[in-house]
């Protein structure tokens, strides 16, 4: 039996499912390659978080993206059973409030049509206010596509990666590929800033750095990635104000319309807007005034009432990584031998991610003639971390029982306890993260999600870092930087009084 | 059915700060079966992690640190022998009746049930983020309320960073930026969106111009740029609107940003109950005995209102001991009729909200711009005195007598005059 080692560059959503997808067979050696700290850190931590249904996507300019977004929806369905991620499906309106718009909405009923999405139709005054309560009361009517889902799309990179990793893929964080090794025409691995790592396949899925990747490689070099940046305002939980559906406006030619959603958490969100960047401006997930201004315009025309601005409790930005031409660039090519790109996965990528790896398989197995074993033992599922919120007090008390760390409370705003932040290190270090971040554990555990955004319950989770990875609290990294610069006495003392302490 | 530990009570304290503390020791004064709850592992709340004088002035007649100021506190309880937790999470409070409210509670040991006839509320309040105060830009390592830079600081001996900007000039503001200035760091300035500093005089002159940090007034931070950590703040000029003036951005590099734009009242577990707000202070409505609009739960401290100083939170704290008392004696607070407390010229907040006119009350109150030689008057009662300024960093008391107060026939309203004003 032939052994491949397959590379896989960037852990976000499609990097993720491609490790889940080939963990499946006995003769592949995944490594999963990220330059951050953590997963999921790049586009999959900031969008708009929604399962398309695909009737958004016109099949005769994009048939790809129409296809693989249909069965990413069917496929995430299975998946979060699996993996046990936060997700509903309440469907969505497209809601119009022109004739004009009402005539661009119509087209997407003949999309869902050709791409076979089911129950699209369009719904009216009446109709729509019964689905969708809160909608604004001047709105005409809306396209509803019922399949249509929400989803955590940070805490499915991680469960996707927890039982990969599970079934045996290895994660290599804070590891840099800065070039793609090739000789006689056959990929051989990627140079990193921790050394070489061999690999027959590398699989570029570097999101908003794919072009970069591929552009070593010298293939499609006509290829680049110009980010498009997507601003949010995400408000409190305990705003009334909570569409079931999900509700955006009709898109243009400039932007795919804004969502007016309630997260799989809970909160209102906002978002997002469409701004081309210079193509170098790859960090630049700044939010602006203008941007949220506009948000807040566009929301007031789906909205019957805006919930006061003052419950705001974050805003952010992600940044799309727009290929040339609208197209995902997904192939496996056979000069050099070996290289795989999957690039410019713009929207909707994070609802196609099941459907890209199983492509992205057939593609290699087409293309390289793999000859696949299927593991004996594979196993599919994963459980969430236990919590606190949501439960009864009787179960709350159950769980006490079962470990006292569940009764002490660290984040008030997201009742987040002891046991899941806990749980939350140990699962980091069990895939392999190096540097244990208290964002990390945010994104586990939602602990500083709240309205206070941390300010009562960092550094009690920072306190928990320090004791379980003995770094010092002031080294403890939050996001990329450390929680503090110094100890308060060491500074009166001088640094030399350290020394000789 | 559960094996959930259920105790009885006459009185809950949940909150485990100065108003909590004062609460629990008067209430056990009073001979009411009491418990104090503390999420924290430590009681004192703020004032425990205040290592600078200012504390005590009124209600000791002594200047204290906040830490010794708690402390006496705690030998007072350890005296009276007062029942408290710590490590105890309060998740829910139910109203099942009159007489009747469970507060659940979340400990290593288990979920408490507690019944209890009143409930205490001084849970404290929660400070206002970046986002709240709607600053734009990145999202880097490096911005800290000022609340948890002080508990890194005082409690942890953590340094958050070295070169500080700091956002607001309330007495928060100003002892923060003193407290990092005595650290050997660098606070390049406090900046203050309204026209004039929102701390004491005394704080403006022995935090910032005693260790030359400059004070920007009518300035507003508008955007943060860093890439790991704060790099930098874009800072404007704002006119009377609080509206940014186009053209007089500046940025001012730091790697450090401490917000200290105020506080809220913390009133989460009270919301679900549906209890009245009140707008001004973001705090519940309340009576004289600080009872909110649900019979039998009070409310005292910063979940009240934001108070300037830790020895009214104390006053508010035994006041709602004492309501307590009454309640449980009477079966409710006796009163022939509620009157309103009404905010006349000049006044953005008052406490309480209403009165009965049958006891002595001390009426606290806040105005919303400053103003030199007025009178502070509740024309219903005659009451009237002379101040030389008031300013919002300042409340203002009015203590009213029993008597005084009879007289009032529908409402009280507090107002402010100019010595040379006509209505
Ligand atoms: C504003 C916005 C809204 C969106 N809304 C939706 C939506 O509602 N529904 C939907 O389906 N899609 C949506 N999308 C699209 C979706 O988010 C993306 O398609 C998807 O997240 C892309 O995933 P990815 O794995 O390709 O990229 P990423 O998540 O960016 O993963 C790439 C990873 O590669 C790492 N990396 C990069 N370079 C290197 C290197 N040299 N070495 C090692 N690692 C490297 C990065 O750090 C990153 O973690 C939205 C996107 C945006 C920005
Ligand atoms: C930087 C700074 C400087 C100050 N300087 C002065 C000064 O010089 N002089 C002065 O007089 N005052 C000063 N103060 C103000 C003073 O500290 C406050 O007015 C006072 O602490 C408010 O008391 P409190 O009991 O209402 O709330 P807190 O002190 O905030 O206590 C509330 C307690 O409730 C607990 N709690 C919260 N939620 C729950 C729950 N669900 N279950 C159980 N427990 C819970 C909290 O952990 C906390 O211990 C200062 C404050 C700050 C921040």
């Amino acid at each position: 039996m032939h052994r491949y080692r397959v590379a896989i560059v960037g852990a976000g959503i499609i990097g993720a499912s491609i490790a889940r997808i080939l963990s499946m067979y006995e003769n592949i050696d995944v490594s999963l390659i990220e330059k951050e700290p953590d997963v999921g850190w790049g586009v999959s931590k900031a969008n708009t978080a929604v399962i398309h249904p695909g009737h958004e996507e016109d099949p005769k300019s994009y048939p790809l993206r129409a296809r693989l977004c249909k069965e990413g929806n069917e496929l995430w369905r299975e998946w979060v059973r699996e993996l046990d991620i936060p997700a509903k499906w309440p469907g969505e309106l497209m809601v119009f409030t022109s004739d004009e718009e009402e005539k661009a909405a119509e087209k997407y009923i003949e999309f869902a049509k050709v791409n076979k999405v089911p129950g699209v139709r369009v719904v009216y005054r009446e109709e729509l206010r019964a689905l969708e309560p809160t909608v604004n009361p001047d709105a005409l009517g809306a396209v509803y596509a019922p399949t249509a889902g929400m989803i955590s799309p940070m805490e499915a990179v991680i469960a996707i990666v927890e039982n990969a990793v599970e079934n045996g893929v290895k994660l290599f964080t804070e590891t840099e590929v800065f070039n793609v090794r090739v000789s006689a025409n056959r990929v051989i691995g990627v140079d990193t800033n921790r050394g070489f790592i061999e690999a027959d396949v590398v699989i570029n899925a570097a999101g908003l750095y794919a072009d970069k990747i591929s552009n070593v490689v010298g293939v499609d070099t006509w290829f680049f990635i110009k980010p498009r940046r997507g601003e949010y305002l995400l408000f409190d939980e305990d705003v009334d104000i909570k569409p079931t559906r999900i509700l955006h406006t009709v898109p243009t030619l400039v932007t795919k319309g804004v969502y007016v959603v309630t997260t799989v958490h809970g909160n209102l969100m906002i978002g997002p807007t469409a701004e081309d960047l210079p193509v170098d401006a790859r960090e630049a997930t700044l939010t602006t005034r203008e941007g949220l201004e506009y948000l807040w315009r566009e929301a007031g025309k789906i909205l019957k009432v805006l919930p006061p601005r003052s419950r705001v409790i974050r805003t952010f930005a992600g940044l799309r990584p727009e290929p040339p031409n609208g197209q995902w660039l997904i192939k496996a090519y056979d000069s050099p031998w070996g290289f795989v790109n999957v690039a410019g996965t713009r929207s909707p990528g994070l609802t196609a991610a099941p459907a890209i790896a199983l492509h992205v398989l057939e593609q290699m197995r087409s293309v390289f003639d793999l000859r696949l074993v299927k593991k004996e033992k594979w196993n599919p599922f994963r459980k969430d971390i236990v919590r606190v919120r949501n439960r009864s007090i009787e179960e709350i008390d159950r769980l006490v029982e079962t470990n006292p760390d569940y009764g002490e409370i660290l984040c008030y705003c997201r009742m987040v306890s002891k046991a899941e932040v806990v749980e939350a290190i140990k699962r980091m270090k069990a895939i392999g993260v190096k540097t244990i971040t208290v964002d990390g554990i945010k994104f586990r555990t939602y602990a500083g999600m709240g309205k206070c955004q941390g300010s009562f319950c960092r550094w009690r989770v920072a306190l928990l870092v320090s004791k379980y990875t003995g770094v010092p609290l002031e080294s403890v990294v939050v996001k990329r930087g450390s929680y503090g610069v110094g100890d308060v006495k060491l500074l009166l003392r001088g640094r030399a009084a350290k020394g000789q302490g | 059915m559960s094996n959930l530990i259920e105790e009885r009570y006459d009185v809950v304290v949940i909150g485990g700060g100065p108003a909590g503390i004062a609460a629990a020791i008067r209430a056990t004064e009073l001979g009411l079966k009491t418990i104090l709850l503390e999420n924290r592992d430590v009681l004192g709340g703020i004032p425990l992690q205040c290592v600078h004088p200012g504390f005590g002035l009124h209600y000791f007649k002594e200047d204290l640190t906040g830490t010794q100021f708690i402390h006496r506190f705690f030998e007072r309880m350890e005296r009276i022998g007062v029942e408290y937790i710590t490590s105890a999470h309060v998740h829910s409070i139910e109203y099942r009746d009159y007489m009747e409210k469970v507060v659940n509670t979340i400990t290593r040991k288990g979920v408490l049930r507690l019944y209890s006839k009143t409930i205490i509320y001084t849970v404290g309040a929660r400070e206002r983020t970046l986002f709240e105060i709607g600053v734009v830009g990145d999202r880097p390592d490096g911005i800290y309320t000022a609340g948890e830079a002080q508990t890194m600081m005082d409690i942890y001996g953590v340094l958050p960073g070295k070169d500080v900007v700091i956002i607001g000039s309330g007495d928060v503001g100003l002892i923060m930026a003193r407290r990092f200035a005595l650290e050997g760091a660098r606070v390049k300035a406090v900046i203050e969106i309204m026209p004039y500093p929102g701390g004491l005089m005394r704080n403006v002159v022995q935090c910032l111009r005693d260790f030359n940090i400059p004070l920007l007034l009518s300035h507003a931070v508008i955007s943060i740029a860093g890439k790991k950590r704060v790099e930098k703040v874009t800072v404007v000029k704002v006119d009377e609107g609080f509206r940014p003036i186009p053209g007089t951005e500046f940025e001012i590099a730091c790697d450090t940003v401490v917000i200290a734009a105020g506080l809220r009242p913390n009133i989460d577990l009270l919301e679900r109950l549906s209890i009245a707000i009140d707008p001004a202070t973001g705090g519940p409505m309340v009576n004289e005995l600080l009872e909110t609009s649900i019979p039998g739960i009070f409310v005292a401290g910063n979940a009240l209102v934001i108070n300037d100083l830790a020895d009214y939170v104390v006053e508010q704290g035994e006041k709602a001991a004492e309501g307590a008392k009454i309640f449980i004696e009477n079966s409710g607070i006796p009163a022939e009729e509620w009157k309103p407390v009404k905010r006349g010229r000049n006044i953005r907040l008052a406490i309480p909200h209403y009165i009965s006119g049958e006891r002595s009350v001390t009426i606290l109150a806040r105005v919303a711009k400053p103003e030199q030689r007025v009178f502070v008057e509740v024309p219903e009662v005659g009451y009237k005195t002379f101040h030389m300024a008031v300013r919002p960093a300042e409340m203002i008391r009015l203590d009213l007598s029993k008597d005084a107060l009879s007289k009032a026939e529908k409402s009280v309203t507090i107002e402010v005059k100019p010595i040379a004003y006509r209505a």
